[in-house]
């Protein structure tokens, strides 16, 4: 399992109904389902992916979230899972208020865009950042809107947003003191656990 | 080889020869419309073995034109024969595996296939019922089919499937025997049909019952049956059930996009009313073959079956309520090119199935055919039903049960 995986599950009430937006394969929905028993729908567009799920007996609909979550009930989930993809949709800001009327408590992850190797190389080469968290060209990159955790921060402050937890990791998903220290410069990964 | 040219062979992966079965019920069966069919017949196939457990057993429904015959031929010297309706789903290695599933398909009550219908004989009169025979509604055909269930020993099913109108009965199922099913299968389906679909129907029941043949529904008295009016309703069903885009294809020289499948038959026009597109003549052929064969007064039930369909009747306007007591599982699939009943109606089943908060996944194929995509064997619909019925069979073998 990938290791922000890992991190988060410790957030997920055994029992308790999950949504996870663009669930992928459904591994982490049916990990959930084995160890903690709970409820799970896994939101997905990749056809493989959904083979992926229907074969891990993992609930999938087939659907795009940049179009909303209208068809979902407010409050029908405890908890509303987006991995990886915020950078990547058309209205992170609509997406996050969608999952706080879905989900009871919302839990995201993104790659912080302020980390200093990203600033260093716009800095000195004045080139978009490549990395291994952002290995894409500025052409056919997936991620649209590009976030820091101090922007994702004043989002959250300026939405009236709880955070309930914010953890700022490296690749291996440790933090470090550096990273405690002063977050948004040496944070690699921002993993959040809001409410409202 | 000394086999004689007749001679079929029969493909690895099909359930080979099949013979159906006649189940008779004495019980009294009360309909929806508040009249009561005093005895009747179904005509039944199956596929498969049921196990020790009697817990592998699935219910195809079929569809308005379906019958019991669902994979599998009747006539070993028939080499021209055509398989069941849905062979390419149903045998050992296909989605509806018959090496772990006991497959069961009937023909629906109201039906032409051998089941009790209009042209079944009525022991009060001795002649065929003809319009006499009382409407028959989705819910009527689940009640049926439970009393089968029962006869054939089966208590649940492990999954209860069907494409279109027999997905309007794995809904009624879910609704009706919550404890009955493990899992339900709704493909190609819609909540209730739209003022749209309904229309249709209307043109299909117009065309047969203005038919001269007609007679008021007693056109066997008089030995004849209303074609014409069978062919008509045929032939605008056929469109509603094809895509634009495929007529375009099928018709339109070597797939190309630039003559919008406006392919001449006799490569000039006539300048009068005959046939000049290709189209013409195919839709002609299709409703005529069908014709031929397909039972007018079930042709008219069929529709006012998918008119009459509407769970949510009985819980003030609200589908979601209907399932309050769903067990199952629920696999919904729709297809894009579908304008019968468009990826949007299978959208509000699911939305309303999450509202119940039931067990859902959803797929939405991509498919040229339209509404008739649910009967071929389009690759990631043909892996979607593996991969979900892979897991079904699974549970079968590890006592699965409620």
């Amino acid at each position: 399992m990938r290791a922000d995986l890992q991190l988060i599950q410790d957030w997920i009430a055994p029992g308790s109904r999950v949504l996870d937006l663009g669930c992928g394969d459904g591994s982490f929905l049916a990990h959930l389902k084995a160890t903690r028993h709970i409820h799970e729908l896994g939101m997905e567009i990749d056809a493989d992916n959904i083979l992926q799920c229907l074969k891990a007996g993992v609930n999938v609909i087939e659907q795009n979230m940049d179009k909303g979550l209208h068809n979902l009930e407010t409050g029908s989930f405890d908890t509303v899972v987006l991995a990886h993809t915020l950078q990547a949709l058309h209205r992170p800001d609509e997406i996050v208020e969608e999952m706080l009327r879905v989900g009871k408590n919302c839990i995201l992850t993104f790659p912080n865009f302020a980390y200093w190797r990203h600033r260093l190389s716009l800095f000195t080469n004045g080139r978009m950042p490549k990395s291994p968290q952002l290995p894409y060209e500025w052409y056919d990159t997936p991620n649209l809107h590009h976030c820091t955790i101090s922007d994702f921060d004043e989002l959250c402050r300026s939405k009236q947003i709880k955070v309930l937890s914010r953890n700022v990791v490296d690749d291996g998903h440790h933090s470090t003191a550096l990273m405690r220290m002063s977050p948004n410069f040496f944070g690699i990964n921002a993993i959040y656990h809001i409410t409202r | 080889m000394n086999t004689p040219a007749t001679h079929k062979t029969i493909a690895a992966d099909s359930v080979g020869l099949v013979a159906p079965q006649r189940y008779h019920f004495e019980e009294p069966l009360n309909l929806r419309s508040g009249r009561t069919i005093d005895r009747y017949d179904l005509m039944v196939e199956t596929y498969g073995t049921l196990n020790a457990e009697r817990n592998n057993a699935i219910l195809i429904c079929h569809a308005l034109s379906g019958d019991h015959h669902a994979a599998g031929f009747h006539d070993a010297n028939n080499a021209r024969e055509k398989p069941g309706w849905w062979d390419c789903c149903i045998g050992p290695g296909k989605p509806f595996d018959t090496n772990h599933f006991f497959v069961v398909c009937l023909n629906n009550l109201g039906g032409c296939a051998g089941s009790t219908g209009p042209s079944s004989i009525n022991p009060d009169t001795g002649k065929p019922f003809g319009l006499d025979f009382p409407i028959i509604t989705v819910r009527d055909w689940v009640q049926s089919q439970a009393r089968l269930a029962d006869r054939l020993g089966i208590e649940q099913w492990a999954a209860v499937i069907g494409g279109s109108l027999g997905g309007m009965q794995v809904m009624r199922w879910a609704i009706s025997f919550p404890k009955r099913l493990r899992h339900a299968l709704i493909i190609a389906a819609a909540p209730k049909l739209s003022a749209q679909n309904i229309a249709f129907n209307e043109v299909a029941r117009q065309s047969i019952m203005s038919d001269p043949d007609f007679h008021e529904g007693r056109y066997y008295d008089f030995n004849t049956f209303p074609q014409k009016g069978v062919m008509l309703a045929r032939m605008v069903g056929h469109i509603t059930y094809l895509s634009d885009s495929l007529l375009r294809e099928k018709f339109g020289k070597g797939g190309s996009d630039s003559n919008f499948g406006r392919d001449l038959r006799d490569g000039k026009l006539s300048f009068g009313f005959n046939v000049d597109f290709q189209v013409q003549s195919y839709l002609q052929y299709k409703g005529e073959t069908f014709s031929k064969s397909f039972d007018a007064n079930t042709y008219l039930l069929m529709t006012k079956a998918l008119d009459y369909f509407d769970p949510a009747v009985d819980y003030g306007g609200d589908f979601s309520k209907a399932f309050t007591h769903s067990q199952c599982k629920f696999l919904v699939v729709s297809f894009t090119s579908d304008w019968r009943f468009a990826p949007e109606r299978s959208r509000e089943i699911v939305d309303n199935l999450l509202k119940a908060r039931k067990d859902v996944s959803y797929m939405e194929i991509a498919a040229a055919e339209g509404h008739d995509s649910f009967l071929l064997p389009i690759p990631r619909y043909m892996q979607a039903l593996h991969a979900y019925m892979g897991r079904v069979a699974a549970e079968c073998q590890s006592g699965g049960h409620r």
